[in-house]
């Protein structure tokens, strides 16, 4: 043992643990504790309050001495000082000044242990103030060349952790190119740790060198030094095209010569040996899949990996499932990973480790298609009985899915989901039964199956509660499909649903009240039978609100209303309008981006499109209203109760509600798949950026590392059009792009917005546009949504953006001379008709630019009108598709306050507020 | 990039912490008690893989100790775990047959020598050898001062 050096400080140290170790009780180690503190507050020893804080104790005192420690000369001291601020220190605290200087005094001290202790210090703190104090200069040591090897690997590394967190402050510069360099060094300690710290600047900056082509970018950067080798601006073409063609056929040399390996038998018996090799051959498979391209040797990567999956160490096998799950996406070797799928299901049924049996459930998600949708879901159904509780709820999520994208007859779609829900029904989620019931009103040859199948499956003797709102429902609507057996009367079909009705829930109970209304106009029979069991006094008085209210309401319907109103209002549901599954959304959420890919998306949509036809025509029942709507007392009450409750909430008992406004606030509810509190902070986001189109129509929306959105507009009437430009600007395609917008509840009726598609695929550099056609409807203050995803490299990438249309945008100006305009402002006086707002400046004063700006408005800027010259009036009017608003407009700047008094005046009152908030954020 | 390093006992006690981005201490102790229980929590001879949130977590255990990496859901499993047991050759090298107690008596020795290894969440140097005689080189200069800090109170 190397000799541990023990100075007294050390002894003490040494001691104080012993005693640590030897409390009895936890009481008494915080006894020995806060005596040590009191101890040290006297004189202060660094290390022994280290390891009271490494214990979980919270220390509030001693920074300061700490950070006096650094600049002692004394190494030792020095060395705790550093380790106690990397530890102790987090990034915003206030001794941030004083470390920093010790640090510097230290990096400049060409004592190399120093250097490293420090250049450890900025990577282990990385704050920003850091960064700004010492992003110029280690990029300096890093490319010097008098710099020692152990000092370059501690700079790469640091100036690493720097570019990370603030890479605005690292500057690109000569030394990128130097940096490269490093890779050639002779010392493999400097390679290893300059590879981290070129690979995360190539991928975040294309313009800088990427690993696999350094040698190019040798060639391309220092394009001054080939000025003979240049051919027309272009620096040395002919060496570059055979750079690039050597690494291309290097490459696929070099990933068979590891795929070769791997069959070489091993070379020690040791763990360590197969791990290190095997790590190497995984990067070599995903590097593989990444390329896609080369089908011997996905294949290839394919049979390896099947090898894995029977291999004895459990790390293996889950390593391989979690591989072959990416590779089952790709076309080349998708058939072959499907050849493993007896080995997949028996990994499912028979591993010991749970996550090994969440890997296989995930592989045979992956490898499902319409060839062995059966067998999986069949199997995953069987794995649910006895599933761990950790993963039951995705798999439910999984099975639904599967089931919906690769059913081919739906009868065993209905037939899966309703075993899904009598094995795990605890874990089916409300998206699950929305989900089958959306399909079933959808497919008219379903449906008798539907009814045949739940009233089957209610005969159990124990069924889950989501069985009975399934039952319930389908029964309501479709119950005289089946209603020709006498097995299955209406009576007994009523008797079993109203068997399970006292050991339901609440929501379950209503929704089985309105099955009963329903079920009144379906069977005439069963209306003295049903009218006796609302009657009751457990249902007329029921303590619930909600519950009480339908049974009164639905008594009073069946005996009031004639059969033809009775008919008209409790109507077959319309169809559900065609949308993406509310189920995958959800497993998306569950799993976080990137779980599910992009092209499974789009194809469970293309497939819900199958599935929910004749959505147009749910969409115009919803609109118009039901010529018999004032002729019930009751529609007064329920159907206002359910819009606002639908739009509210997603949990709410949608379906249930009686009168064709149901269906429109049902189908809002579950298209509302956005999370209505995400939504806000999203918007609350965003609101920022989109005061800055008020008084534009073009500009650049939005720009990030990858992409850049370029927006033009014009307007004309209540019309617009918006020309939407998503560039790329990486060097990589994006695939699986797709917009789609979200318009909130009370958005849609106002504003009605059309896009087309935009094209899957954007290259890399390229540029695709979006044509959106608007037209204002009414008056309106929320901002349509645009949702943004894409695939780049293999990640999902999410966005959601605001877009720019703001009423203003509808102005058309109206020129008017100053009595005219008096008389006007005169004439909306109305209190409600006026709203003002005082506010400070945000920019300067400058009347051009504020000129500018009202003229960007879209309004009429009318000179010589008010009689202080200092103000400016306008005047327009809003073009809605319903109306016309006129607005006049007075703007007061007050230069000596830095002040402006903004008033408006409209005809109609939601839109002088709406102006008058837009406008007091653009001056 | 490695995001974290945490070394617990058997009975969840940390003995070593290193964290490689900037967290606050409630974020820390709640990292600390999902690790603690997750693994704590695992069966003998299963897999040394989790998922937790959007990391890797891999773990394994070396007597009575837990070593606990988590890393970026893009990095090589099988290196990570190779990380870990680089890191126990090293404390072994420099220790000698190293035990939990050696740990917990030079910590700060447990950490000069990850410093050494790792950096920024990355590799810094996987030679034996040179980390070896970096930590050597560091203690002899602690001597040196030792030394001459005695000196001065002799003549002082």
């Amino acid at each position: 043992m190397p000799a541990v050096s023990k100075g007294d400080g050390m002894r003490g140290l040494a001691v104080f643990i012993s005693d640590i170790r030897n409390c009895k009780s936890k009481e008494a180690e915080i006894k020995r504790i806060n005596k040590e503190l009191a101890n040290i507050r006297s004189k202060f020893k660094g290390d022994k309050l280290l390891f009271i804080f490494l214990l979980g104790h919270d220390i509030d005192f001693g920074h300061m001495e700490a950070v006096n420690l650094l600049s002692s000369n004394k190494y030792t001291e020095k060395q705790i000082g550093y380790l106690f601020i990397s530890v102790l220190v987090n990034s915003n605290s206030e001794l941030i000044r004083l470390i920093n200087n010790a640090i510097k005094n230290d990096l400049s001290s060409r004592n190399p242990t120093f250097m490293c202790l420090a250049l450890h210090c900025i990577a282990n703190v990385g704050s920003r103030e850091m960064a700004e104090a010492f992003a110029s200069e280690i990029p300096r040591i890093l490319v010097a060349g008098d710099t020692m090897d152990s000092v370059k690997q501690s700079a790469a590394l640091c100036l690493l952790r720097l570019y990370k967190t603030s890479p605005d402050l690292v500057l690109m510069g000569e030394w990128t190119s130097r940096v490269v360099h490093l890779l050639n060094d002779q010392h493999m300690g400097v390679v290893t740790a300059a590879i981290s710290l070129i690979t995360c600047l190539s991928q975040k900056n294309p313009m800088s060198s990427r690993p696999c082509v350094f040698s190019l970018q040798i060639v391309s950067s220092a394009s001054t030094d080939l000025q003979d080798y240049t051919y027309y601006f272009v620096p040395a073409p002919w060496l570059s095209c055979k750079l690039l063609r050597l690494l291309q056929c290097r490459l696929v040399e070099c990933l068979e010569t590891i795929l070769n390996k791997a069959q070489e038998p091993p070379k020690s018996k040791k763990v360590q040996h197969s791990n290190a090799k095997n790590a190497i051959l995984f990067e070599a498979i995903s590097l593989i899949i990444h390329y896609d391209s080369e089908p011997n040797l996905l294949v290839r990567a394919c049979n390896q990996l099947g090898q894995f999956l029977q291999h004895r160490e459990t790390n293996l096998r889950y390593l391989a499932l979690e591989s072959m799950c990416t590779l089952a996406s790709s076309e080349f070797s998708h058939e072959a990973v499907k050849t493993h799928i007896e080995t997949v299901i028996n990994a499912l049924k028979t591993e010991r480790d749970v996550s090994v049996r969440q890997r296989a459930a995930d592989l045979l998600y992956a490898m499902c298609d319409r060839s062995n949708a059966k067998q999986i879901v069949a199997e995953m159904l069987s794995y649910l009985e006895t599933a761990d509780y950790s993963i039951r709820e995705e798999m439910v999520l999984k099975v639904a899915i599967l089931a919906e994208k690769y059913a081919v007859d739906y009868s065993w779609y209905v037939d899966t989901i309703l075993n899904l829900i009598r094995i795990a029904g605890d874990y089916v989620s409300e998206e699950v039964w929305y989900r089958v019931i959306q399909i079933v009103i959808n497919r008219d040859d379903v449906q008798g199956y539907a009814a045949k199948t739940v009233f089957e499956a209610l005969q159990a003797p124990a069924c889950h509660e989501n069985m009975v709102k399934v039952g319930g429902y389908i029964l309501g609507e479709f119950g005289n499909l089946i209603a020709g057996d006498p097995r299955s009367s209406p009576l007994v079909q009523f008797n079993l649903l109203h068997s399970k009705f006292h050991l339901c829930s609440v929501p379950t109970r209503a929704l089985l009240l309105s099955a009963y209304i329903k079920f009144i106009n379906l069977f005439p029979e069963t209306k003295v039978t049903i009218q006796e069991v609302l009657r009751c006094d457990s249902q007329i008085r029921n303590s619930d609100v909600e519950l009480q209210q339908r049974a009164v309401e639905y008594l009073k319907l069946s005996s009031i209303a004639s059969t033809d109103v009775l008919a008209t209002v409790l109507e077959e549901m319309p169809p559900f309008p065609e949308r993406e599954s509310s189920i995958l959304a959800k497993l998306k959420k569950k799993k976080g981006p990137g779980a599910v890919s992009v092209t499974e998306l789009d194809d469970s949509k293309r497939e819900a499109g199958e599935l929910n036809g004749g959505g147009e025509r749910a969409a115009e029942t919803a609109s118009t209203p039901s010529p018999s709507a004032d002729l019930l007392g009751i529609r007064s009450s329920a159907p206002m109760s359910a819009a606002p409750a639908a739009a509210g909430s997603l949990l709410v008992d949608v379906f249930s509600e009686v009168g064709p406004a149901a269906p429109a606030a049902a189908a809002a509810a579950v298209n509302n798949d956005v999370n209505p509190i995400l939504l806000f902070l999203v918007t609350f986001k965003l609101a920022l950026s989109l005061s800055r189109f008020v008084c534009k129509n073009n500009g650049v929306l939005f720009e990030n590392q990858l992409l850049q959105i370029g927006i033009k507009s014009e307007y004309r009437q209540n019309l617009g059009r918006m020309y939407l430009f998503y560039g790329n600007k990486t060097s990589v395609q994006f695939a699986s792009f797709s917009t789609t917008r979200l318009c909130s509840l009370t958005l849609c009726p106002q504003l009605n917005v059309q896009s087309k598609p935009v094209e899957p695929l954007v290259e890399g550099g390229a540029q695709i546009q979006q044509v959106l056609n608007i037209e204002c409807l009414t008056d309106f203050s929320d901002a349509p949504l645009l949702n943004i995803k894409f695939r780049y490299g293999g990640a999902l990438q999410n966005l959601t953006l605001k877009l720019p249309v703001t009423i203003n945008k509808f102005f058309q100006p109206t020129e008017m001379a100053s009595q005219d305009f008096f008389q006007r402002w005169k004439q909306l006086s109305q209190p409600q008709q006026e709203a003002q707002k005082i506010f400070k400046a945000n920019h300067g004063m400058d009347t051009e630019v504020i000129k500018a700006k009202l003229l960007g408005l879209g309004s009429a800027l009318l000179d010589n009108v008010d009689p202080n010259p200092e103000n400016y009036v306008c005047a327009g009017v809003i073009q809605t598709k319903g109306q016309q608003v006129g607005c006049l407009l007075r703007l007061e700047p007050n230069a000596q306050a830095q002040m402006y008094r903004l008033t408006l005046r409209c005809s109609k009152e939601s839109v002088s507020k709406r102006l008058c908030e837009l406008l007091s954020e653009q001056f | 990039m490695m995001r974290f390093l945490l070394l617990f006992s058997r009975q969840g006690k940390l003995r070593l912490q290193k964290w490689y981005t900037p967290l606050s201490e409630r974020e820390k102790k709640k990292i600390i008690r999902d690790m603690t229980t997750m693994v704590l929590a695992r069966q003998p001879r299963t897999c040394n893989f989790l998922h937790w949130k959007d990391l890797k977590i891999i773990y394994k255990r070396y007597a009575s100790l837990y070593f606990c990496l988590g890393v970026e859901s893009e990095e090589n499993e099988l290196l990570g775990l190779e990380v870990i047991h680089r890191y126990v050759e090293l404390l072994d090298k420099y220790f000698g047959n190293v035990c939990e107690l050696d740990i917990i008596f030079n910590f700060e020795k447990a950490y000069f020598i990850l410093d050494e290894f790792l950096m920024s969440g990355e590799i810094q140097e996987t030679s034996k050898q040179t980390i070896n005689r970096c930590i050597e080189n560091s203690d002899m200069l602690q001597e040196d001062y030792n030394n001459e800090w005695y000196e001065v109170e002799l003549f002082g």
